[in-house]
């Protein structure tokens, strides 16, 4: 079977996957573009988490075809090599490395030989000292470089996990639930900061808050029942009858 | 008292006296013996066995031992203490004067084990023919076989009349000059006996078998061989059964708490081995205050054990085991160090030497179907261990407490958010993961030797099973279990006991590397949180 | 930069202290008169031998454990194998000087009516092979098995106890005649290594200072491979093990090149450890072995270099105090240990030290002002 032709990014067709006969995607199908930003939305258990990890190589499909930048079989391929193919992931909870300093999960994120023998004999070249400066900038964590990763507030470890995802210079991100635990303005922040990256970078968005969808203000995917229920603009996503009944409510 | 013990010494005189005076074939033979000729002899030998004479047997034995003495024209018996009695009357006396041995040479000895065979072959008493028939069988003396004939005829016990049967067959297959056809019919009957005393006899006919005999025998050997391995794969299924049997025991306890905590219990085993000491005082105490209870003391020992064990399961719990809670590592280390505390601590009270647990009478004996001997306490483990399975199932599947455990073992923060106070029901698991632990204890005392390292020898093993059949599934330790026990069972006969616990051992770290969950594993997004 | 350089203030101590001790045991055992108090006896040289040999397989098991998460209950085997390889050389030496005088073969051989060197005796009459073979037998055992276990992602429990099965399986196996090592009662009865007779003072002597020399190069390997980016990842995996994956590290390569190493560092400590004590038998693989070295680790402090040397003297030193003197309470005195240090201590005699450190340094110094730049809520 040749694999189909497609322009975009990330193309799932007909992905399902079940555990124990429960059915958590069916028949999903799902194409993102280049430098697209696409915001997920759906009630719990409508399959947005286990359709990441679909992507991101955790769990397989029972059937169905998950291609990167049209030629990449996801769905053969494991965490790391998918992550060395350019596509990142921020989970749902923060998760940093708690006993090392903001920097050096920085570092450890930073787009390079991954290889045991390479690692074991590296050292810090300017080139990567700036690019960590440049990025603690960007997440604003420069004035806790030195602190470990674990004593960091709740907004400031979804910020540095942020951070660690660009240091990879993935070509895809994937970010569940950025805006969870966030202030008000911390969620402005995090919404502007992703309208940034999205400039160069395709990045999809899980969020259950609709203030912050608005923000963000992208195309939307809908999800329910581990498929696509609607798609289109919030606007026109919101006035969708069955949108309203499963997820957003009356 | 004194007068009674005359009177009764008066009586066996008379009786003596009178035997004496009416002599019958019996005494008319005994003369002979004295004659000191081995024609005489031999004729004597034949006239005693056929006189069923109460003495008859004792003295060709006697004969045949070189005990048959002869002095002053008397026979006499010396037995096995070097007392002598008269051989006419049987009274003790004072040993002779010159007695010497009656002389054998073979023709003698032949008659002796013949008239020795005839008496037996035709004894009264079942037992002693059917020793006698097997003593044939082994010896395969031609002489015997009029006997034999004569003892089949009249024989009505099947078993013994089978055993008869089997002792002509082989004598036939020895005896040179018997027909062909006869020799056939006995190859037939020893190919129906089918038992690896028949294949050894098969297979070694004498020189100058008939041809078609020979081909016959060899068949039938196959045939018996054929037979014999099947047996023989049934009987090590069936150790394998109750080795299974004693790896549910010990695991299941285990499965529990490792199922619902994710806690790995080291000394798990030793609560198997404080259920075993339970037993133990148990019968210490049935022994010295109630002797007559002994045959149920394992009934009252089980809910002991249980208690104990599931008390001090209790304890460890409380006082150990919930601070350490998603430490599952550091609970492995402080329970190893529990383990070590408690071994020590029966070795300083109990000492360091197995204890005695005895075995009830019901227990003891073997039950044997077909070519399959089944041991009594073997077969009552195999029952307990599936009647503590069917009940834990039960508890597990009807209770509130199981509906909790269950809820649990699946998803931990939603059962507790469901208002399920997962402390309390931590600690009732554990307590009943090591209650069935003391109770398996009780089990084993049976088969394995009380001693403070009784545990030691289960955990592994134990794990081996958990991991196997996957964790927080009882069907999937019963399934590990007897798999783990029939499968080394198996592989023993070839690779050794040791090696084929190593090829075992072996394969389940690969079996692991391929289903890191086990056999039967829960699935989905609970269990990877 | 949070990178040190590999001699950090707690290395140089260590190895200031491992350096002294390998001056003083010869010193006071050789140059002090018998009768002085500050003499070492001869018997108590192998014994601190010991005890260094301990300290390194306490370093090779923290190397896995403190700093990668993997509790093996196995490592007692990569030591036994070390142990087996350096007693396979002496066996060898014995030559005609056995029971039986037999040239090429080992007296247990003969005794089994083996009538030649089976093949993978062949070369141990080399120290150069027998020396490599300490190294490639544990690395070959702990890459093969590691190969298996971390690309199947065994984890956690199960890990620990598949090592374990691992060693008794391995313990079972040496305590056959037919292995060919000796069975029940392995390798014993050495002359001489090297050359020098094994059981002089003098050989102790320099026994001992080759095992301190071994555990101070474990160590600066150790220091290394941890400070590295390599030993930063080793973290991020104890810590992480997913998100780890999901930033493109294959775990699986990095557990196992670690793991690797460990068994090595554990087989260099058992080759060092059999000429000292004489022998080694299958019951060095006993499983309850395995697990006292990771509570040697626990007492000392896991995640630090020094704690688990630290923790391995503390405790054998102990042993062997309680074995002589109450002898029927070492063990409830090493199971308390393991429930005490697991309950009160997790981070063991290190770890508390640094916090007490810590919390006496913060009261001391003025508290660091508040960083405005902080944007949490609370």
């Amino acid at each position: 079977m040749s694999a189909p032709v497609t322009p975009a990014l990330l193309y799932l067709d007909n992905v399902s996957v079940s555990f124990d006969g429960f059915r958590a995607l069916n028949a999903l199908s799902l194409a993102v573009d280049h430098a697209e930003m696409r915001a997920i939305i759906g009630p719990n258990g409508a399959g947005k988490t286990t359709m990441m990890d679909v992507i991101t190589g955790k769990t397989r499909p029972n059937e169905g075809t998950a291609l990167f930048e049209g030629s990449h079989d996801l769905t053969a391929l494991d965490e790391a090599a998918i992550a060395e193919l350019g596509i990142g992931r921020k989970f749902q909870t923060p998760t940093v490395f708690e006993m090392h300093s903001v920097e050096d999960n920085i570092l450890l994120a930073l787009k390079d030989n991954r290889s045991p023998l390479a690692t074991l004999l590296s050292r810090r070249t300017a080139r990567e000292r700036e690019r960590i400066d440049a990025l603690l900038e960007r997440v604003r964590l420069t004035a806790h470089r030195r602190r470990k990763a674990g004593e960091l507030s709740h907004g400031q470890k979804q910020w540095l996990e942020i951070g660690m995802l660009l240091a990879q210079q993935p070509k895809l991100l994937l970010i569940d639930e950025p805006a969870a635990g966030m202030t008000d303005q911390e969620t402005a922040d995090t919404a502007d900061l992703l309208r940034d990256i999205a400039r160069t970078q395709a990045v999809i968005v899980v969020e259950h808050d609709m203030t912050f969808v608005r923000d963000l203000g992208v195309k939307v995917t809908c999800l329910h029942e581990g498929s696509v229920l609607a798609e289109g603009t919030l606007d026109a996503v919101s006035a969708n009858e069955r949108v309203v009944e499963v997820y957003l409510g009356r | 008292m004194t007068s009674l013990r005359r009177l009764l010494q008066a009586f066996v005189l008379l009786i003596g006296m009178v035997s004496a005076v009416v002599a019958g074939p019996y005494e008319d033979a005994l003369p002979k013996f004295a004659a000191d000729s081995y024609a005489d002899t031999e004729a004597a030998i034949g006239a005693v066995a056929g006189s069923g004479h109460a003495q008859a047997l004792n003295l060709v034995e006697a004969l045949r031992d070189g005990r048959l003495m002869v002095g002053a024209g008397q026979v006499y018996i010396r037995d096995a203490a070097g007392q002598f009695v008269e051989a006419a009357t049987g009274r003790s006396m004072e040993a002779p004067v010159g007695a010497k041995p009656v002389r054998v040479n073979n023709r003698v000895r032949r008659a002796v084990e013949a008239a020795l065979g005839s008496m037996t072959l035709l004894s009264p008493d079942a037992g002693i023919r059917l020793d006698a028939a097997r003593a044939v069988f082994r010896s395969r003396d031609a002489a015997a076989l009029p006997t034999l004939e004569k003892a089949i005829g009249q024989e009505s016990d099947a078993a013994v009349k089978g055993a008869l049967e089997s002792a002509r067959a082989a004598v036939l297959l020895a005896k040179p000059d018997a027909s062909s056809s006869d020799k056939l019919a006995a190859v037939e009957t020893l190919r129906a006996r089918g038992d690896q005393d028949a294949l050894a006899l098969l297979s070694s006919l004498p020189e100058g078998t008939p041809a078609g005999v020979s081909e016959a025998a060899i068949k039938a050997a196959e045939g018996i061989r054929s037979r014999l391995a099947l047996w023989n794969a049934v009987q090590n299924v069936w150790y394998g059964i109750s080795l299974g049997s004693v790896l549910l025991l010990a695991a299941i306890g285990l499965s529990i708490t490792f199922g619902t905590m994710g806690v790995i219990n080291m000394a798990h085993g030793e609560m198997v081995m404080i259920g075993a000491y339970t037993t133990f005082l148990v019968q210490e105490a049935i022994r010295t205050h109630a002797p007559g209870l002994f045959g149920v003391s394992l009934f009252i020992a089980l809910p002991l054990a249980f208690l104990v064990a599931g008390l001090i399961g209790i304890l460890i719990e409380r006082t150990v085991i919930r601070f350490l809670y998603g430490r599952a590592l550091e609970t492995l280390l402080a329970t190893w160090g529990i383990s070590l505390i408690l071994q020590q601590g029966v070795r300083t009270i109990f000492g360091p030497t197995n204890r005695e647990v005895g075995t009830p009478a019901w227990m003891s004996g073997a039950l044997e179907i077909g070519g399959l001997s089944l041991t009594y306490n073997r077969v009552a483990i195999v029952i307990f261990a599936f009647a503590v399975f069917a009940t834990l199932l039960l508890v597990l599947r009807y209770t509130s407490l199981g509906l909790y455990v269950r809820a649990v073992t699946q998803n931990r923060r939603m059962a507790g958010s469901m208002g399920i106070r997962t402390n309390r029901i931590d600690a009732l698991a554990f307590g009943l993961g090591s209650g069935v632990a003391g109770i398996a204890g009780v089990a084993l005392s049976q088969i394995d030797n009380v001693s403070p390292n009784l545990g030691q020898g289960y955990i592994i093993d134990s794990f081996m099973v958990v991991v196997f059949g996957g964790v927080g599934n009882l069907w999937g330790t019963l399934v590990g279990a007897m798999t783990l026990g029939i499968a080394n069972k198996l592989l023993e006969p070839y690779a050794g006991a040791v090696l084929g616990k190593i090829v075992l051992l072996v394969a389940i770290i690969l079996f692991i590397q391929r289903r890191p969950r086990g056999l039967f594993a829960l699935k989905g997004r609970a269990v990877e949180a | 930069m949070t990178t040190q350089s590999v001699l950090d203030r707690q290395s140089i101590i260590v190895l200031l202290l491992l350096a002294a001790a390998a001056v003083l045991v010869p010193v006071l055992n050789g140059a002090v008169a018998p009768g002085s108090p500050f003499h070492l006896s001869d018997h108590l040289v192998p014994l601190l031998g010991k005890y260094v040999c301990f300290a390194l397989l306490a370093l090779s098991v923290d190397l896995i454990w403190g700093f990668c998460g993997i509790l093996s209950l196995g490592h007692g085997a990569f030591f036994a194998l070390g142990g087996y390889a350096m007693g396979m050389y002496l066996m060898r030496q014995i030559g005609p000087r056995g029971v039986y005088a037999d040239p090429v073969l080992p007296d247990f051989m003969v005794f089994l009516n083996w009538k030649e060197l089976p093949w993978f005796w062949q070369g141990f009459d080399w120290f150069p092979f027998a020396a490599l073979m300490v190294l490639v037998v544990p690395g070959i055992l702990a890459f093969v098995f590691g190969w298996f276990a971390f690309r199947s992602r065994v984890t956690g429990v199960y890990l620990s106890i598949i090592t374990q099965a691992m060693t008794f399986a391995l313990m079972l196996a040496f305590f056959r005649n037919d292995m060919g090592f000796g069975g029940n009662n392995g390798l014993t009865d050495f002359k001489d290594i090297l050359g020098f007779p094994i059981q002089a003072a003098s050989t102790r002597v320099v026994l001992f200072v080759l095992s301190v020399a071994a555990l101070a190069g474990g160590y600066l390997i150790c220091r290394w491979v941890v400070n590295s980016k390599f030993g930063k990842v080793l973290v991020a995996v104890r810590d992480a093990e997913s998100r780890t994956r999901f930033l493109g590290y294959r775990v699986e390569h990095y557990k196992l090149a670690v793991f690797t190493l460990s068994a090595m560092l554990a087989g260099v400590a058992g080759a060092l450890y059999v000429p000292q004590v004489g022998i080694i038998n299958p019951s060095e693989f006993a499983p309850a072995n395995s697990i006292e070295v990771v509570i040697w680790v626990a007492v000392g402090g896991r995640g630090t270099l020094a704690g688990p040397i630290l923790g391995a003297l503390l405790v054998n030193a102990g042993k062997t105090w309680f074995t002589g003197v109450l002898p029927e309470f070492w063990l409830f005195a090493l199971g308390g240990l393991f429930v005490f240090v697991t309950l009160l201590m997790p981070r063991g005699i290190l770890g508390a030290a640094k916090d007490l450190y810590a919390q006496a340094g913060q009261r001391l110094k003025p508290r660091p002002v508040s960083e405005p730049v902080s944007q949490a809520a609370e």
